[in-house]
């Protein structure tokens, strides 16, 4: 199988205050693959999205490594170039469907924009693709949701209009960024399996950010447990939830509650893993001083 | 809440606001030490003589009494003749308007070009020395009142590099074919450029000098409310859709980023309109703010009475225009 993702040593870190963000990250994700990036918050993992899809906020700098995009390593261009490729390559599934929808504009042409502004795409052909779409991710009445604006939708169909968008240019690439963790929980597992099924019918690679190992467990085929901005662990689902390699890993499925016994009390993660994980990463850091 | 009902509500405070401004500036002027009827007549006069013209202009009765006839006149449309002038209040009023609100609207837009340019490049080079550069013009537009402003304004291209007129609204030698006092707009109408060119010759100094603190404004607030909206996540998905940056700031931010502005745009008018009334004097501008200030120095009461009448509509009037384009640029408003 081809990797329509491939990152390589990828090191990013704050301009201004010299903090490194990502340590040396490198990760592939293959077509059809949905790869997990796991890890507490601030570990880094929707910053491996956003570094991905170019849209880093302007204090993080990336120092060195390598962002394949089917093939084109996205690093080496001109920013225009960049973002084309991006924007008809790849497509970011967002956490808050409440904030991710321009309210001043209809649906229509939030889903459509890309294809027409950017692709070149013919405007009824892409309202047709829009309409289209919307019925895949089960929108009863597309037109009507079309000629919406975001307010008059709930949260769960924002979300869905969003997933049809994202989906709008076929692209070979899509990043979720926690897309279920704004909604509400009955509608977290719809969300959840509408996401798996247009994955698997259009054959996307898929780069899952999360900090829910369960989700984790439904979705991916493989994953990568991040911390501090390194990567501590890459391995098949299977492998994984049988067999944790790191420590930090085992520490990590130890404190995911279990729902199957409500009465357990929750087991935080262990002070001497991350003083154990906080010793590699320096060690890291070490290496990375002296080639400086 | 339905459309009619606003109406009626929007109606009912712009009466309550009139009749509050009319009763105030009634009794004010009236309290304020100066006698308009003394300055009519040559010293010498004698006291019946000053008697007679006190009592033709009701100006012997009480002030409550005064005012209830006043009242009763203005609602049938007579607002009494101006002493100093000798002719009907109303008609003098609207003569002078159009003056005033060309120059008015000329500096609005003039305000919102220039604030608008600012903060949309402050917002395209954030960070840079470009947006530090902005900031200090900003300040400095801010820092210093609009007569100031003109001032600078006549040294600059009245004096140093005379390419415009000091005073005046329209040249005295050209020829006037005007039927109404709107004359920016007739004379674009009548096709007669050469007419509009020298309107707009004599208005864009006092024009400027009014815009130039509300540029400032606008300038801040609106790049202030841009730079918020970039990070929004709407913004970033754009983004990752492969837009530019220019693209991302004119048609995803901008029109969200407007809304606060406007608000603040639509109060700051009528404090420009109030402008005008330094300005105009400073400009020589036959306006309504000209007119104003020659009413109060003559004590003219009538006509003060009927100027101020005529702002305090203006103002409501403005208030309605603001409202309605916030509506229209909000959906959540319009499709209530």
């Amino acid at each position: 199988m081809t990797a329509f993702l491939e990152i390589e040593n990828l090191s990013a870190s704050l301009k201004r205050q010299r903090v490194r963000m990502l340590r040396s990250v490198s990760l592939s994700v293959a077509a059809g693959e949905v790869h997990g990036l796991v890890g507490e918050s601030g570990a880094g993992k929707s910053m491996i999205g956003k570094a991905v899809l170019g849209i880093l906020p302007a204090a993080l700098a990336i120092d060195e490594g390598e962002i394949r995009l089917d093939g084109e390593d996205l690093l080496a261009m001109r920013p225009a170039d960049r973002r084309r490729a991006i924007g008809a390559k790849a497509a970011l599934i967002p956490q808050d469907p409440l904030t991710a929808l321009n309210p001043s504009h209809c649906i229509g042409p939030q889903i459509t924009g890309r294809l027409v502004d950017i692709l070149g795409w013919d405007k009824r052909k892409a309202d047709m693709r829009a309409r289209e779409l919307l019925a895949e991710v089960n929108i009863d009445d597309p037109d009507r949701v079309m000629a919406s604006y975001p307010f008059e939708l709930s949260g769960g169909m924002r979300q869905r209009v969003l997933i049809a968008s994202a989906f709008a240019a076929n692209p070979k690439l899509i990043v979720a960024d926690e897309p279920t963790t704004a909604l509400d929980v009955t509608v977290q597992k719809q969300i959840l399996k509408l996401i798996r099924e247009m994955q698997a019918r259009h054959g996307t690679a898929m780069l899952f950010v999360t900090h829910d190992l369960g989700v984790v467990s439904k979705i991916c085929q493989r994953l990568s447990v991040l911390y501090a901005g390194k990567v501590l662990e890459q391995a098949t689902i299977a492998e994984f939830f049988a067999d944790p390699k790191h420590a930090y890993s085992r520490a990590l499925l130890a404190a995911t509650p279990k729902y199957t016994d409500p009465g357990s009390s929750l087991v935080p993660v262990d002070s001497s893993v991350t003083d154990l994980v906080a010793a590699e990463i320096e060690a890291v850091d070490e290496g990375w001083r002296l080639a400086r | 809440m339905n459309l009619v009902r606003i109406i009626i509500v929007r109606l009912a405070t712009t009466i309550v606001t009139l009749l509050g401004a009319a009763v105030i500036v009634f009794f004010v002027i009236r309290v304020v030490p100066g006698n308009p009827i003394a300055m009519m007549l040559p010293p010498g006069a004698t006291d019946a003589d000053i008697a007679r013209l006190t009592a033709l202009y009701g100006l012997d009765k009480s002030i409550p009494e005064q005012f209830v006839i006043w009242l009763t006149r203005a609602l049938q449309g007579d607002f009494g003749t101006s002493i100093s002038l000798r002719q009907p209040v109303m008609p003098l009023v609207l003569g002078r308007l159009p003056a005033t609100l060309e120059l008015s609207i000329f500096a609005l837009v003039l305000a919102v070009m220039i604030g608008g340019t600012m903060a949309l490049t402050g917002t395209r080079f954030r960070g840079t020395r470009t947006e530090a550069g902005i900031d200090v013009a900003n300040g400095v537009g801010l820092s210093i009142p609009d007569f100031l402003w003109a001032l600078v304004l006549i040294l600059l291209f009245g004096v140093l590099v005379p390419v415009f007129y000091v005073s005046g609204r329209i040249s005295p030698s050209l020829d006037l074919p005007f039927v109404t006092q709107f004359y920016v707009f007739e004379s674009l109408v009548r096709l007669r450029f050469d007419l509009w060119w020298d309107l707009l010759k004599h208005m864009f100094m006092p024009a400027l000098a009014l815009a130039i603190p509300l540029a400032a404004i606008i300038g801040q607030l609106l790049k202030q409310s841009l730079k918020e909206t970039m990070h929004l996540d709407y913004v970033v998905l754009a983004r990752t859709k492969g837009y530019g940056e220019n693209h991302v700031i004119l048609f995803e931010a901008l029109r969200n980023a407007v809304l606060p502005t406007l608000t603040l745009v639509g109060v700051q008018f009528t404090f420009l309109i109030g402008g005008t009334v330094i300005i105009e004097r400073l400009f020589s501008y036959e306006g309504l703010g000209n007119m104003a200030i020659d009413a109060v120095i003559n004590r003219d009461l009538p006509l003060i009475q009927g100027i101020v009448i005529v702002f305090a509509l203006l103002f409501t009037v403005i208030n309605l225009v603001v409202d309605m384009t916030y509506a229209f640029l909000n959906p959540r408003l319009r499709h209530a």
